[in-house]
């Protein structure tokens, strides 16, 4: 008997060469199950790019702004519903499509960026983010951008950009070599900048209109799929930014805009869906589709009120684009699940953060000129 | 050596079926939350398979108060009787919290539970980011918690069965003990 059998409880029988042998055993499948974790989380594979190193990139570029989203900071909740046209019932089952179905529906616009005080300007990215709420439970969740496609294909490749497009500390402007280089390296970014460059830009968040950009599946009753990229329209007829707009010095004066025209009437959009052919690219959202594709008008988005951010509200969401109704699947665009990864690690960060006021107050301060 | 009876059919199954789910649950949850690529998918199978668990483990305290189970060896040391005994509260503690904690926090973040296809639970907190921040972090912590105590337990048993002998391993084992040199009975 050795120590070795007494703090084991070996019988005296076992040998202690057998023993010793056992007891390696036992270690040898204790680590390999700790292994098999450890290589499952990723410890193993430092140079990896994960949800919580992208979102350090963003905390990186745009500097500390606790309890803000780590992108499309500076934001405006808002409300109103959907009324289906009826329409979208053939291509998807999502109870919202029914004839006649009105949803209730809350929102947020913003501007893109993780600045959560930067003044206004037009030609940063506006965003409109939906959340329709089912009955049973069910949500959809969308967010969208005033641009026909976007700049990345890839996550790793936004990780590179936001490097590359960070505005250097002397000049205030991206250093252009690095942002060559990111083009070079990204000819799809380089091209799909162009056709962003190029949009009409319009006077304000009410007649912008926002492209969903990824592409996903509208699932029928019976169970057909249809590769499908929506955007909502406005109602109104696009006015250009005027001269005169152009030269505000008012730091909010897009979302003082919208909040001063919602008091004064309800805002339509109407929700367009394009229907791809199999061989549009789906995984892909630098890549616009043809433009002679069907498009279906799958009922009227009427936005009727709009509320600082505050708890409770539209701050505390996260539109994860991967929160949908049955009838509505992801397509395999890379974007989509890094999206959904990367915004529930800015919201589990920002949720436990000390909140400070938005930029974006209730009542302008004085009513926007209209 | 005292004749040790075997925990009931039920009770094996659920056992190592649970075991399965418990490990399986573990490496999605780690490798979901370091994942651009597959946290959806991961994320999808997690809440229902989470939700299972919670299940399970109600049914399977159930028939343990039915049916309990076979008692340690006398000649096993009073210190690993209390510790064999206070890791087996902890694992159902942690069995019925972790998927209870991943309902509520989902909840506190107003994001749908869903389970499949249209099939959503109703939240079981409401809506704040502050409660969902600490859940969250419960979670993850807890969940490194299980982790270490499974790997605890997996050494026990295979200290019981390959070095001890005892018959330990053997009343939870999915197969029909055999007869051994140390005198076990077959089952009782
Ligand atoms: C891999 C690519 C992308 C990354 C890493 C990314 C990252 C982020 C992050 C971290 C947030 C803040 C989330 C929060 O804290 O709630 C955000 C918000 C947002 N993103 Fe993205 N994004 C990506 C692609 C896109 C695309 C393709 C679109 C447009 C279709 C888009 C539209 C939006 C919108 C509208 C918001 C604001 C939502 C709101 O108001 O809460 N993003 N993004
Ligand atoms: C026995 C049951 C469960 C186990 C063992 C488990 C384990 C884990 C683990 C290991 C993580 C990663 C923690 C980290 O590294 O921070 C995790 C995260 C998570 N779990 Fe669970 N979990 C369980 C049940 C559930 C259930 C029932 C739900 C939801 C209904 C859920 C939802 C989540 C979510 C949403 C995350 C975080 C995702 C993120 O932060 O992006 N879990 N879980």
């Amino acid at each position: 008997m050795t120590l070795l059998h007494d703090l084991t409880g070996a019988p005296a029988g076992t040998t202690t060469r057998a023993l010793c042998l056992r007891l390696s055993a036992i270690g040898a499948v204790l680590a390999a199950s700790a292994g098999t974790f450890a290589y499952a989380g990723g410890w193993l594979s430092p140079g990896v790019l994960t949800p919580a190193r992208l979102v350090d990139r963003f905390e990186q570029v745009n500097g500390p702004h606790p309890g803000f989203r780590r992108n499309h900071a500076k934001g405006l909740c808002v409300s109103g519903s959907f009324a289906a046209d009826g329409t979208g019932a053939r291509l998807s089952k999502a109870s919202l499509f029914a004839p006649g179905r009105v949803t209730p529906v809350e929102g947020r616009v913003a501007l893109a960026g993780g600045q959560p005080y930067a003044a206004d300007a037009e030609t940063t990215v506006r965003s409109l983010a939906l959340r329709f709420r089912l009955p049973d439970g069910e949500e959809w969740r969308t967010g969208m951008n005033n641009i026909p496609v976007f700049p990345v294909r890839t996550p790793e490749a936004f990780y590179e950009q936001l490097l590359a497009a960070r505005p250097d500390s002397a000049t205030g402007k991206p250093d252009p070599e690095r942002l060559a280089a990111f083009f070079a390296a990204h000819p799809e970014s380089a091209k799909a900048a162009a056709l962003i460059k190029v949009r009409t830009i319009t006077s304000g968040f009410a007649d912008s209109t926002y492209w969903g950009l990824n592409a996903f599946r509208f699932v029928a009753a019976d169970g057909r799929a249809t590769p499908v990229r929506w955007a909502v329209v406005p109602d109104k007829e696009p006015a250009p930014e005027t001269t005169a707009q152009a030269a505000r010095t008012d730091r909010n004066f897009l979302f003082d805009d919208l909040a001063t025209q919602l008091r004064q009437r309800p805002l339509r959009w109407h929700l367009i869906a394009t229907l791809g052919r199999p061989d549009d690219p789906v995984a892909d959202a630098t890549l616009p589709w043809p433009s002679d594709r069907e498009s279906v008008d799958l009922g009227t988005l009427t936005l009727t009120g709009a509320e600082p951010e505050a708890s409770g509200n539209c701050r505390d969401v996260n539109f994860d684009p991967l929160v949908l109704p049955d009838g509505i699947a992801p397509s395999n665009d890379p974007l989509l699940s890094a999206r959904s990864a990367a915004y529930a690690r800015s919201f589990t960060r920002r949720a436990g953060e000390e909140k400070s006021p938005s930029a974006v107050a209730a009542t302008p301060a004085r009513g926007a000129d209209l | 050596m005292s004749d040790l009876p075997r925990f009931n059919l039920p009770a094996r199954v659920l056992h190592w079926s649970m075991a399965a789910l418990i490990l399986v649950m573990l490496l999605i949850g780690v490798a979901m939350v370091a994942s651009l690529a597959d946290y959806h998918v991961l994320v999808a199978v997690h809440r229902p398979l989470g939700l299972l668990i919670l299940l399970l483990a109600v049914v399977r305290l159930a028939n343990r108060w039915r049916h309990p189970p076979p008692t340690l060896p006398a000649d096993l040391p009073a210190w690993q009787q209390r510790a064999a005994h206070a890791s087996h509260v902890a694992l159902y503690g942690l069995m019925l919290a972790m998927p209870l904690l991943g309902w509520a926090m989902l909840s506190a973040a107003r994001d749908p539970v869903t389970l499949a296809g249209p099939f959503v639970l109703p939240p079981i907190l409401p809506h704040s980011p502050l409660a969902y921040a600490w859940l969250r972090a419960l979670h993850g912590v807890l969940a490194y918690a299980l982790f270490c105590l499974v790997l605890a337990h997996l050494g026990a048993a295979l200290l019981h069965a390959l070095i001890r002998r005892d018959g330990v391993f053997a009343s939870m084992a999915p197969w029909r003990r055999r007869r051994s040199a140390t005198g076990l009975q077959a089952d009782a």
